[in-house]
């Protein structure tokens, strides 16, 4: 053994109560350090503010809406010239035999509150929707006897007036724009003044259907809600099932070999799998090879559900691995058979963490958007709910995520605000499942 | 049973290294240690003994302010070293445990070569301006570590690939790199087969000479091989301290002599 | 009867034999043991469920096995038969077999329609009826006028479509019956029912279990037959090592790979270098420094990052942090450089990539510190080194391999991430270094290729195979590769 005792003492004696220079320039670094990591947290949620911020801001104007609300006096003689009241010879009246009604009203509505203005009828008229003479039809053909009479409408005034009361137009915004005039305003404040134009709650945005490019007053998303709706639908019907039995085989009874590794390494792997990958099998498999429909919900949820097994499965092995074996143990000593020990005891006990991952799942595939377009389902294709399970899940549809696609696509300000407003009420959906998940995990969650 | 222990006559008159006064320690509601006041002196070898969770490992922790990293735990009462207070609001702990190092009970060598283990105490305190200076610091360090003909072949090897003992005596050769006035060992040998517990005792021994050596054992066998002086702990209270002889052949108080004859523990 | 039964009806039928099947042989092993469920060998709800499955299960097996070969088998048959006159230069047997399947499926629409009766459709001759203006009445419009081989073609797709469909149900519907029968026959108190119930069960299962690989076996056979069609269009040397992205609908387009890869690799490195550095201070600070009540609090707020959909970055890029962009470094901006032109661009998609990306690496991080052993960082700490010389001298290296496995993960998540490029990446491939301009990706060219109305079978649509393969190789490369760095790192500690 060496002899330790040789080596000199050389270290002067110092205090432990000075801090020295290094220890100084140590600590400076210390807090540098942990500088770095206080600003990265800050930077981290000063983003998710932004994001909240940028959603709420820009989202909420689209759940209010400017309408005009005006008297129109269905006059007989443009509607319907025969008097007979013969639906047939209503309908052969276009949108093109209402449009003088609106301008009619308009003039009376000014002549009554007696408003000086340079304005045509005409001009005075543009700023409803386009889809204003076309509203005030249905509602003649809804009901013929209301021809003949004044009826108090409500229009939906056109995005440039909608724009205008919720500041996203203004005088200077529209020098080049064709679509309305500073003459106009003028007009709609007026208007305003009177109570006349009014911004109220939209139930509309919310339960209604997609409308062309030209209308982005009228469009909502409720149609492409209840696409999302079948969708899930197909997901949890299949998801939930398959992912459940693969995961039952894998932990209590698939044995240790080459076979079921291969499987594991998939699961994992088909988890991380880019999502447009699966669109491309969607649409080569289920599209291009079995000729399901195009854009339907069914297909869709098919996607999805592929997309999504790998997660439910990694989630509920998770939830089978945290029953104790001493369970297992009791129902087998009992003479159970291996698959009743299974599907009475185990089971049970670990659904509350299959049910929390199956919702995160779901969540997940609410808010994807890749495969959807693959399959067909942007575009303006529905403009009606549907009235059935079978039309739900065959007939064209959009989903939440892919109809806001398609409004941000339209580059036009009017939809942006419209692809936030959906953006908030899709988060609505996600922040609701992910919350339930953690009061499930919360509620149940045991301590073996 | 035991060997007899080495009496050394001069032991007393060895100055104080450490000395504690009334110190108490609370782990959250816990009381852990119940005014402990203890002198240890330098150049020596003292052994905390007791049965398991009397408290020795958390007073040793103490010591060098390890107990800092852990929220819950609260130390009152002095603790002087050298005769300055180590729980000062002035002291910095960082450069107190490069006065006083610490040895673990598991051997827990960095995942780096065995050079960059030994290096890594010197580069962060600055203890070398050179390559060269920094050589001579690991190959003396490796020599006190009684190790360094084992591994010389091999600076660059990692740390984690040598056998559990070679690992503690790299942990032993790291903590005196820093040149420390006092060596603080948490059951330095629980987790060795006896060849190598043999040779970390050999190596203990030759480090009196340089450090005072605070080494915390369940083993009382080793505490009579290794130390000069013994403490014994029981339920959070220091029970009985004197020289390791007396302790072994004639304890004072029933329950030292309980706990060395098996009675409890 | 109609030319073809819907299989939904089938399936109808199956289901409703099964839930029969299952009272009846309920009732059976009830009365074979006198009514006393004592003398069973099995639990009743056994034999019942024995004759549902058996009725259920092989049939079931068969449609759907049938419902997926029939189309490749007829596919197959009627390919080969037409002559190799009728495909035209430039053309393809597949080519020619799509305008056959169009030929059929118009002539289907047409008879339900009643423009035409099955009589009619069998003695069509195209040298005297005009079948393209005959299909135009019934909304299915063709390219070109119909050739007296292809309506042949189509005629005999058409009648092979319905034989086999035909045959399908006789023959599912036999063996339904057949295995309703037979294991209705069998029930007897003493028949062993549980245990062939328990079997079937397993069975099931491990179908279950074995539709992972199926899932992969699609992808990676849906992929390669369109990449080899598309290789036998288009020339394989051009979409590999080409450097120019031009499709072009007349034909005669340039195929590169590599402007595509350029702006993919590009995006994703900018977006790594917006997450990984963040994402790691974040872990870091959250498992080493935070407090519970901080920790507690920022955690959960980071992973809600995680948890937006990716389409809300997309407009968040386009919308917002696109344009913000454009009016510091754009003509007139704030900083009075002009160095960007769009507001789309490598920059405005890869920032929120990275932000997207922040909780990924953050959480993944998070995991992998805490398990290097606090042994070491007592180890460190006993020397006296400071909390962040513990952390960057030994916890980081010791995680090292862990982060690395993370951070490719990340690489991965971004190489294919789709809608942020797509709204936010613009859409012109070409080789350029400067971030502010616009690039683009292989995942918006998956999408603009196969979301357009081109020619199924043209190279321009096909190349979206291709792309996809490539794609898929590529992050399944990086995650098997990740994967496995992380699982070996585990080891390590465990």
């Amino acid at each position: 053994m060496t002899d330790v005792s040789q080596t000199p003492q050389n270290a002067p004696k110092t205090s432990i109560h000075t801090v020295d220079a290094r220890t100084k320039k140590r600590n400076a670094a210390e807090r540098r350090f942990k500088a770095y990591g206080i600003a990265a947290i800050t930077a981290g949620l000063l983003v998710l503010l932004v994001l909240i911020g940028t959603i709420l801001s820009n989202g909420l104007g689209a759940f209010q809406q400017t309408f005009v609300t005006l008297n129109v006096e269905l006059l007989e003689s443009k509607l319907d010239k025969k008097g007979e009241r013969n639906l047939e010879d209503i309908k052969k009246v276009s949108t093109f035999g209402y449009a003088p009604l609106l301008k009619t009203a308009f003039e009376e509505k000014v002549a009554e509150l007696e408003l000086e203005t340079g304005l045509k009828s005409k001009d005075m008229a543009a700023i409803l929707s386009k889809s204003a003479a076309a509203d005030l039809r249905n509602h003649v053909l809804e009901d013929p006897s209301r021809i003949g009479t004044t009826v108090e409408f409500t229009f939906l005034a056109n995005s440039r007036v909608d724009g205008y009361l919720k500041g996203r137009v203004t005088r200077e915004s529209i020098a080049n724009d064709k679509k309305i005039s500073a003459a106009q305003l003028d007009f709609v404040d007026m208007m305003v003044a009177a109570g006349v134009v009014k911004k109220t709650f939209n139930i509309d945005f919310i339960i209604g259907a997609d409308a062309s490019d030209q209308r982005p007053e009228a469009a909502g998303i409720g149609v492409a809600m209840m696409g999302s709706f079948f969708m899930m639908l197909v997901v949890l019907l299949l998801a939930l099932p398959i992912g459940v039995a693969a995961s039952i085989y894998l932990e209590e009874f698939a044995p240790k070999n080459w076979i079921t590794d291969l499987i594991e390494v998939n699961i994992s792997n088909l988890a991380a799998v880019p999502s447009i990958v699966f669109g491309i099998l969607g649409l080569a498999v289920f599209i291009n090879y079995m000729h399901l429909p195009q854009s339907a919900p069914l297909v869709g949820g098919l996607v999805l559900t592929l997309m999504t097994l790998p997660t439910i499965i990694i989630s509920t092995r998770a939830s089978l691995k945290a029953v104790p074996p001493s369970i297992r143990d009791a129902a087998l000593g009992l003479g159970a058979s291996k698959m009743q020990s299974v599907f009475h005891h185990v089971l049970p006990l670990a659904a509350p963490g299959i049910l929390t991952g199956t919702i995160i799942g779901l969540a997940q595939a609410l808010g994807e958007t890749a495969p959807l377009l693959l399959i067909g389902m942007i575009g303006f294709i529905a403009s009606n709910a549907p009235d059935s399970i079978s039309a739900g899940l065959l007939s064209p549809n959009s989903a939440m995520p892919a109809q806001i696609y398609e409004w941000a696509k339209r580059a036009e300000p009017a939809f942006y605000e419209r692809a936030w407003g959906g953006i908030i009420i899709l988060l609505i959906f996600l922040v609701t499942m992910n919350t339930i998940a953690v009061i499930l995990r919360r509620r149940f969650e045991r301590r073996w | 049973m035991y060997d007899s222990p080495a009496l050394e006559a001069s032991v007393d008159q060895k100055e104080t290294k450490i000395a504690a006064k009334d110190v108490q320690v609370h782990y959250g509601d816990t009381h852990a240690i119940k005014d402990v006041s203890i002198d240890i002196p330098a150049k020596t070898v003292t052994a905390f003994i007791g049965p398991s969770g009397c408290g020795k490992s958390t007073f040793l922790r103490c010591l060098n302010r390890m107990n800092d990293t852990i929220d819950i735990c609260r130390v009152t009462g002095d603790i002087l070293l050298d005769g300055e207070d180590i729980y000062d609001k002035r002291v910095d702990p960082v450069q107190l445990r490069a006065k006083v190092g610490m040895v673990f009970q598991k051997p827990n060598p960095f995942p780096k070569s065995i050079y960059d283990n030994i290096a890594y105490g010197p580069r962060i305190h600055g203890l070398a301006r050179t390559k060269a200076d920094l050589d001579v610091i690991v190959e003396k360090s490796l020599r006190r570590g009684a190790i360094w003909d084992e591994v010389k072949d091999r600076l660059h090897a990692p740390g984690t690939g040598l056998s559990g003992g070679q690992q503690q005596r790299l942990c032993i050769a790291r903590a005196v790199a820093t040149e420390p006035e006092v060596l603080l060992m948490d059951e330095p040998c629980s987790a060795l087969d006896p060849i190598a517990t043999a040779q970390v005792e050999e190596l203990i021994d030759e480090l009196r000479h340089k450090f005072a050596v605070v080494i915390v054992t369940h083993s009382m066998q080793q505490a009579a091989r290794v130390s000069q002086k013994t403490a014994f702990f029981h339920l959070g209270n220091l029970v009985e301290f004197g020289d390791t002889g007396q302790i072994f052949t004639n304890p004072q108080d029933p329950r030292t002599e309980s706990y060395i004859t098996g009675r409890i523990g | 009867m109609p030319a073809t039964w819907p299989v939904s009806w089938l399936v109808l039928i199956l289901l409703g034999l099964s839930v029969i099947g299952y009272f009846l042989g309920r009732q059976r092993a009830l009365a074979s043991a006198g009514g006393d469920s004592r003398l069973l060998h099995s639990l009743p709800n056994f034999y019942g469920m024995n004759v549902l499955l058996s009725a259920l299960i092989p049939s079931a097996v068969v449609l759907g096995a049938w419902v997926l070969i029939q189309p490749m088998v007829i596919n197959s048959a009627v390919s080969s038969a037409i002559p190799a006159e009728v495909i035209a230069e430039g053309s393809s047997r597949d080519l020619v077999m799509s305008d056959v399947k169009r030929v059929a499926e118009g002539l289907e629409i047409a008879r339900e329609s009643g423009a035409v009766t099955l009589a009619e459709i069998r003695a069509l001759d195209a040298t005297q009826t005009d079948i393209r203006a005959l299909l135009a009445e019934v909304g299915v419009a063709l390219g070109s006028d119909v050739q007296p081989a292809i309506l042949k073609a189509a005629q005999d797709y058409r009648a092979m479509s319905i034989t086999g469909s035909n045959a399908m149900m006789i023959i599912v519907l036999l063996i339904a019956i057949v295995g309703f029968g037979r294991s209705y026959a069998r029930t007897h108190h003493e028949y062993r029912a549980r245990n062939i119930v328990e079997r079937a069960v397993l069975a099931l299962l491990i179908g279950a279990a074995s539709l992972a690989i199926l899932t992969t076996v699609g992808i990676v056979l849906s992929m390669l037959f369109e990449t080899v069609n598309f290789f036998g269009l288009h020339d394989w040397k051009d979409f590999f090592f080409g450097t120019v992205w031009a499709p072009n609908f007349r034909g005669d387009s340039e195929l590169a790979i590599f402007p595509l890869l350029w702006g993919t690799l590009y995006i994703s490195v900018v977006a790594l270098f917006v997450a990984v550095p963040i994402g790691l201070f974040a872990a870091i600070y959250l498992s080493e420094y935070a407090s519970k009540a901080v920790r507690g609090f920022a955690k959960p707020l980071l992973e809600i990052l995680a948890g937006i959909p990716t389409i809300v970055y997309g407009l968040f890029a386009l919308v917002t942090f696109g344009p913000f962009l454009l009016r510091m470094f754009g003509d007139g901006g704030v900083l009075g450089v002009n160095w960007m032109t769009d507001a789309r661009s490598v920059a405005t998609a890869g920032i929120v990539m990275g932000i997207m990306l922040i909780p990924f690496v953050s959480s993944l991080s998070d995991d992998i510190i805490n398990a290097v052993p606090q042994s070491l960082r007592d180890g460190s700490y006993g020397l006296g080194a400071t909390k962040s010389e513990t952390i960057r001298q030994v916890v980081l290296p010791a995680a090292l391999p862990g982060i690395v496995g993370a951070i490719l993960l990340a690489a991965s998540r971004a190489i294919g991430e789709t809608m942020i490029v797509v709204l936010g990446a613009g859409a012109i491939a070409r080789l350029s270094t400067n971030p502010l301009d616009a690039l683009t990706t292989i995942t918006t060219r998956i999408v603009s290729q196969l979301t357009g109305d081109g020619d199924f079978a043209s190279p321009e649509t096909l190349v979206a195979f291709a792309l996809g393969l490539t794609l898929f190789v590529l992050t399944l490369g990086l995650n098997v590769l990740a994967l496995y760095i992380v699982r070996k790192y585990r080891e390590q500690y465990e």
